[in-house]
């Protein structure tokens, strides 16, 4: 569990809102979670929760006109809201690297892909000599199962696994810390799709990463993640241990995601479903925001939001169902 | 059960354009998309159809409603051979065959209002009285979900959510009272919890309208989910043909087997087989000889290379295009 010698990243309170013609979007609101060295954690919601914002808001890269309205994303003890230009350039592959969904956006394609690798490491250390880091380069390649004559060609040339094997590539070849994958997977086939998570989880033990996992595919992180934080309209509705969290989900909503995702494993005669969609952001409803869909909804739940507090041992939910049992577990822990 | 739908040795090679000496030359390339596939659909029946990008499941798709022609090979709808339709039948198989899309949101023209768009199809195949048609787009609509249908029907695209968009595209392929239904991806793009609400409605109108479904998909946990009998395609060839417990239960072709281990579960606890085929799914171009899947199969022998395995009945109703089997 989270203690403070091993944590590497701490979100404190965070909230980020986008200015529009009709309002503000608030798409992360009052978001805390801390993150590990050496732990992956997977960052669980469907579109417009506010997940991708999330991930792109540690490195500070929210899309404009995106801003942070409150809170601190504290890196090894420096907040990186904080920080220079200049520093968050420097930070920004070595210490904390980010993978996106579509490799063929990334890549540049007229640049080969020698001349990918080559730039990231010079433009972090222009000091390095070409062979050494050429030899960098081969390494990598191998770790990533690539034929090193690939070094020559273009993005074009490559398939839609090989190019996503080149973005980690990239990603990890100034050996960072943390490693953000932004739905790493969704644009591979299936088998490609499970060749890439086996690699994900031999780099992770190679080089000793930490790793947010963002994606809306539970079977992803089942296999990958220790913890999931599941996000519904801007906010972390549930944080858990992973197989605690499939076990014994507390939130309605992570209930009724695990739900309503069809198991191979398992004969479904009916998928239970959760009717509704996602509030407006701009005007999301008062208390809980999932109330509107909740099927548990009670008087109190339109009235405030819950807090996300403790129901176990590192087992967070906020949900008004748990809040007054956890209360008075705790008023009665005190009077005992 | 009666056949509703059947192919046989369906044949769709889309010629590249090459350069002036190709044209020349007694061998055009081409894209081999779909390589003599055969199979029928039954009147009630769900035949899933998976595979991986590029497998040719689209195309066939297609290929049955004739919205492309084949290369060569015969699409009989009742028994009747739709290849021949002049285009008067063709139109109205139009109004008894209909597809919906993985996109919602290009299927629908930003131009015309819900209501519009679900009547649309009525009016192009002359049904009704406009007040009439009214009714029945109402009451679709409250059947599919879209409620209060009143309300949705004054509604323009962009206003809807990604789950009613695609509720929308399933009301105006319905509302001709088609009897088959090519699905294609029809969930790819929705979020979870919009997948589950798709999937169950598609179940449910399928038993009050006593539809028939072509459903294709990549994701083999939906094809569980959905459907009775599924065919596995690979480079444009169906290499394995069962039922869904078969299918699920007694896999027999080494790509089918892949597939299955290969699909992610959303339960921690569950191991995955670690032994993948090596490599992607090569160019349909220059597919490789023999059996498509020789060069990245684990059990690959060197007669594999040497002719294309028929499709054989190796438990009844269960067919594997693997010489092994």
């Amino acid at each position: 569990m989270p203690s403070a010698e091993k944590t590497i990243l701490e979100v404190q309170d965070l909230s980020i809102a986008y200015p529009i013609s009709i309002g503000v979007v608030r798409a992360v609101e009052g978001v805390s979670f801390t993150l590990d060295d050496g732990e992956a954690l997977g960052l669980v919601g469907e579109s417009g929760c506010g997940k991708s914002t999330l991930g792109l808001s540690i490195l500070k890269l929210q899309r404009p006109p995106g801003r942070v309205t409150e809170g601190k994303i504290m890196y090894r003890g420096t907040d990186i809201l904080g920080m220079s230009e200049r520093a968050l350039l420097k930070m920004r592959g070595q210490s904390i690297s980010m993978i996106f969904q579509n490799p063929l956006t990334s890549l540049n394609p007229l640049f080969t892909i020698e001349r990918h690798f080559l730039e990231t490491i010079h433009f972090h250390d222009s000091s390095v000599p070409r062979e050494k880091a050429l030899a960098a380069v081969e390494k990598m390649l191998e770790t990533l199962g690539i034929e090193r004559k690939r070094l020559k060609e273009y993005p074009h040339q490559l398939s839609g696994g090989m190019r996503q094997r080149i973005m980690i590539g990239l990603a990890l070849i100034m050996n960072p810390d943390i490693l953000i994958a932004d739905e790493p997977t969704t644009s591979l086939d299936v088998i490609v799709e499970a060749g890439f998570t086996d690699l994900l989880l031999s780099l992770r033990r190679i080089y000793k990463l930490s790793i947010i996992l963002i994606t809306h595919n539970l079977g992803l992180v089942a296999e990958i993640a220790d913890r999931i934080a599941v996000m519904y309209a801007g906010s972390i509705m549930e944080i858990a241990p992973t197989e605690e969290i499939f076990a014994r989900p507390l939130h309605p909503y992570t209930q009724g995601l695990i739900n309503c995702v069809p198991n191979i494993l398992v004969d479904q005669k009916e998928l239970v479903t959760m009717p509704g969609s996602p509030p407006d952001l701009v005007d999301p409803p008062i208390g809980c925001r999932f109330a509107p869909r909740c099927p548990h909804v009670m008087a109190v739940c339109r009235e405030g939001a819950p807090a996300l507090l403790e129901h176990a041992p590192g087992h967070s939910a906020a949900c008004w169902l748990y809040a007054k049992s956890t209360r008075e577990k705790r008023v009665n822990a005190v009077e005992g | 059960m009666a056949i509703l739908v059947s192919a046989a040795e369906l044949v769709k090679e889309f010629p590249l354009r090459g350069t002036l000496f190709d044209a020349f030359s007694p061998q055009r390339k081409c894209v081999h998309a779909v390589d003599r596939v055969t199979f029928s659909i039954a009147e009630g029946e769900v035949l899933g159809l998976a595979g991986e990008s590029g497998s040719g499941k689209s195309t066939t798709g297609r290929l049955l409603l004739r919205l492309i022609e084949p290369t060569s090979g015969v699409v009989e709808y009742r028994g009747r051979n739709v290849t021949s339709f002049s285009p008067r039948e063709l139109e109205t198989l139009r109004a008894k065959a209909q597809i919906v899309f993985q996109d919602p949101n290009s299927s629908l023209s930003p131009r015309m209002s819900v209501g519009q768009a679900i009547t649309h199809p009525l009016q192009i195949h002359g049904i009704g009285t406009p007040a009439e048609r009214r009714e029945r787009v109402l009451d679709l609509m409250e059947k599919v979900g879209l409620s209060p249908a009143g309300f949705i029907y004054r509604k323009y695209p962009h206003q809807l959510s990604g789950g009613q968009s695609q509720r929308v595209v399933l009301a105006r392929a319905l509302v001709t009272e088609p009897d088959f239904l090519v699905a294609d991806e029809p969930i790819a793009m929705a979020d979870v919890s919009v997948r589950a609400l798709i999937l169950q409605l598609m179940r449910q109108l399928k038993q009050d309208m006593g539809l028939t479904y072509l459903f294709i998909t990549h994701d083999l946990a939906t094809a569980k989910y959905l459907c009775d009998r599924i065919a596995v395609m690979y480079l444009g060839r169906i290499v394995e043909l069962a039922s869904r417990d078969a299918l699920f239960s007694r896999a027999h072709h080494p790509y089918t087997k892949a597939l299955l281990a290969a699909v992610p579960v959303p339960d921690p606890k569950a191991r995955r087989d670690k032994n993948l085929p090596k490599g992607e799914i090569p160019s349909a171009i220059n597919p490789p000889s023999g059996c498509h899947f020789h060069p990245r199969c684990p059990y690959a022998i060197p007669k594999c290379r040497e002719a294309r395995p028929p499709l054989r009945e190796v438990a009844p109703g269960h067919f594997s295009g693997c010489i092994l089997d």
